[in-house]
């Protein structure tokens, strides 16, 4: 090895790197790597710094799920909640938490102000979406947790503007004894147009799975679903309840959710013979190991078959 | 180093080269071990003489110079290199013919090298490499793959032990990644990296050659079997545990609630 002394990072190259392996933590693993990161730093401010940068990105990209300190529900942390520093709306329960994001709790609630709730009219929407989302994830993911927001319009207090709700989804499986970890999130925007008189729905799918016993693999998964002309319902606003609108749209989020999983199987299932094949073979052409002691029967090509002598090996 | 290593573990392994090389400038004391127990993307430069590729590892480098099997030439040239023995460069050079048959029948294209020196006792080391870009606009065959890559080392150390047999003990480290992008399914994007051990004793009368060789192939099947059922199966196995994939989940979704009510 070289001896150039390496130059030693600055605090502040320290940090950045500190941050990229807090970002880039697999789902579920956040805890371990600032464990990890804390050690080979060997300087607690400077982890400190990088960890309250980073654990609010992390938090929100894979929108954790956290207890009132109450139990009287759950707050999702996600860019579509966040209405302050460190404060998450649950439309649920009307409630906004207090986050501590480097530890991953909330510390305390208060209960929302108007200001910060939608208007009457907009909940009507919000909340019979999220009745029909919520049966939907209890019956397809067997540890889904759903929210569902409200990104724009949120004023709007009759018919005849436009507002955008948002829905997320989430499910995580963590299994550190089995060296196994997933999660599957999902971003569906429900814009909500008054003068095209329909509903657009796009979204975005992200699917990820760690497996680490004696070795390092990840999936890494996404898609968008972005083909406004699928998906859009043509309402009439004024005669279709929110009831129907929040039925229609999580049939479409259903469908499209159902599609993409079997999109993915589709992908595993050609891997072996078909995928894989790209990069290495089972077996050459000949469908026989490689004859190591006889190299002769291949038809070689020009250059190879000058140098390769054709001797016996000693 | 033990948290060093631990995070290489949970960084996704197409970042590995990144991870490594902040690791490598937060612990600087610590390189060598980082160096040896972490697998780097392997590199090649183009050999001046005959202009084929080899691939760079830590067992053909002399200072910043690298020696390349073809020509056995440094590049850049150095001065005092070191060089095998003049009967392990024969051998060298023979794997290499070999080797490069055997690349081009598993990998279809690909660049391989071989690398044999002495021990410090007996015996001597042999690497083996190979570098696959599978991706469509390289040499992958049936253009499924945006992005696929394959690199194998393998290290064999071989030690005599009596005038008919010899130990073989290989260590094989093969990482690997690959991504498939289409208009329906999105980026699908799968990496891993894992390593292995083998040990054999082995009689020598068909020559070290043939049982290097045999070892490699035999690993390399392994690892991808292993890779491909074990390790991305589990993956799979994952996402089927986060959401089951059933029949009975209709889209509309009314008419199931009737069902139940009545």
């Amino acid at each position: 090895m070289s001896d150039e002394e390496e130059t030693q990072p600055t605090d502040e190259q320290k940090i950045e790197i500190a941050k990229w392996f807090l970002l880039n933590a697999p789902a579920g693993e956040i805890q371990y790597i600032a464990k990890d990161m804390k050690a080979v730093l060997q300087d607690e401010t400077l982890y400190i710094t990088a960890a309250a940068e980073a654990f609010p990105l992390y938090n929100k990209s894979h929108m954790i799920c956290l207890d009132f300190p109450d139990r009287s529900g759950e707050v999702m942390v996600t860019s579509f909640s966040e209405i302050g520093e460190n404060e998450y709306l649950d439309p649920r329960t009307a409630q906004v938490a207090i986050v501590d994001h480097v530890n991953q709790v909330c510390r305390r609630a208060r209960p929302a102000n108007d200001e910060e709730l939608p208007t009457p009219y907009i909940e009507e929407y919000r909340y019979a979406l999220d009745i029909e989302v919520t049966k939907y994830v209890s019956e397809v993911y067997p540890k889904g947790i759903c929210s569902v927001h409200c990104v724009n319009g949120k004023d709007v207090e009759e018919p005849g503007m436009d507002f955008e709700l948002v829905v997320v989804i989430s499910a995580t499986r963590l299994s550190p004894q089995n060296f196994c970890n997933g999660s599957w999130r999902s971003i569906w925007n429900v814009e909500f147009k008054d003068e095209a008189q329909l509903v657009e729905v796009r979204g975005t799918l992200q699917v990820g799975a760690h497996y680490f016993e004696e070795g390092n693999v990840q999936l890494d998964a996404k898609h968008e679903c972005k083909d406004s002309t699928m998906f859009t319902v043509k309402l009439e606003l004024e005669y279709l309840s929110p009831e129907d609108s929040a039925h229609s749209v999580t049939t479409i989020i259903c469908h499209q959710e159902t599609e993409y999983l079997n999109s993915l199987q589709t992908s595993y299932s050609k891997l072996p013979d078909a995928t894989f094949k790209d990069l290495r073979r089972k077996l050459p052409v000949t469908r026989t190991l490689f004859p190591w002691h006889n190299t002769s029967q291949f038809s070689l090509r020009k250059d190879i078959q000058k140098s390769l002598g054709l001797e016996k090996k000693k | 180093m033990e948290a060093a290593m631990g995070l290489m573990r949970r960084i996704p392994p197409k970042h590995s080269e990144a991870a490594l090389s902040a690791l490598l400038s937060l612990l600087p004391h610590h390189s060598a071990d980082l160096l040896s127990q972490v697998d780097q993307p392997l590199q090649v430069l183009c050999d001046v003489d005959s202009g084929k590729e080899f691939i760079l590892c830590e067992y053909n480098r002399d200072a910043d110079s690298y020696r390349s099997p073809w020509s056995n030439k440094y590049h850049p040239p150095l001065d005092d290199g070191l060089y095998p023995s003049q009967e392990l460069r024969k051998l060298e050079m023979e794997a290499n013919d070999v080797f490069t048959v055997y690349c081009d029948q598993y990998y279809e294209g690909g660049t391989s090298s071989v690398y044999i020196w002495e021990n410090e006792d007996e015996g001597f080391i042999g690497c083996f490499l190979i570098k696959k870009d599978g991706s469509r606009t390289a040499d992958g065959r049936r253009g499924y793959l945006e992005e696929g890559s394959w690199e194998a080392i393998h290290v064999i150390e071989v030690v005599p032990l009596d005038e008919a047999t010899a130990r073989y003990c290989l260590t094989s480290s093969v990482m690997l990644s690959l991504t498939t992008n289409d208009e329906s399914s999105g980026a699908f994007s799968l990496s891993g990296s894992i390593r292995r051990q083998m040990n054999m004793d082995l009689p020598v009368d068909e020559g070290h050659l043939c049982n290097m060789g045999r070892m490699v192939e035999e690993m390399e099947s392994k690892l991808r079997y292993s890779l491909d059922q074990v390790y991305f199966g589990k993956t799979k196995e994952m996402i089927c545990t986060l959401r089951p994939p059933s029949e009975l989940v209709q889209t509309s979704l009314p008419e199931q609630i009737n069902k139940r009510r009545s």
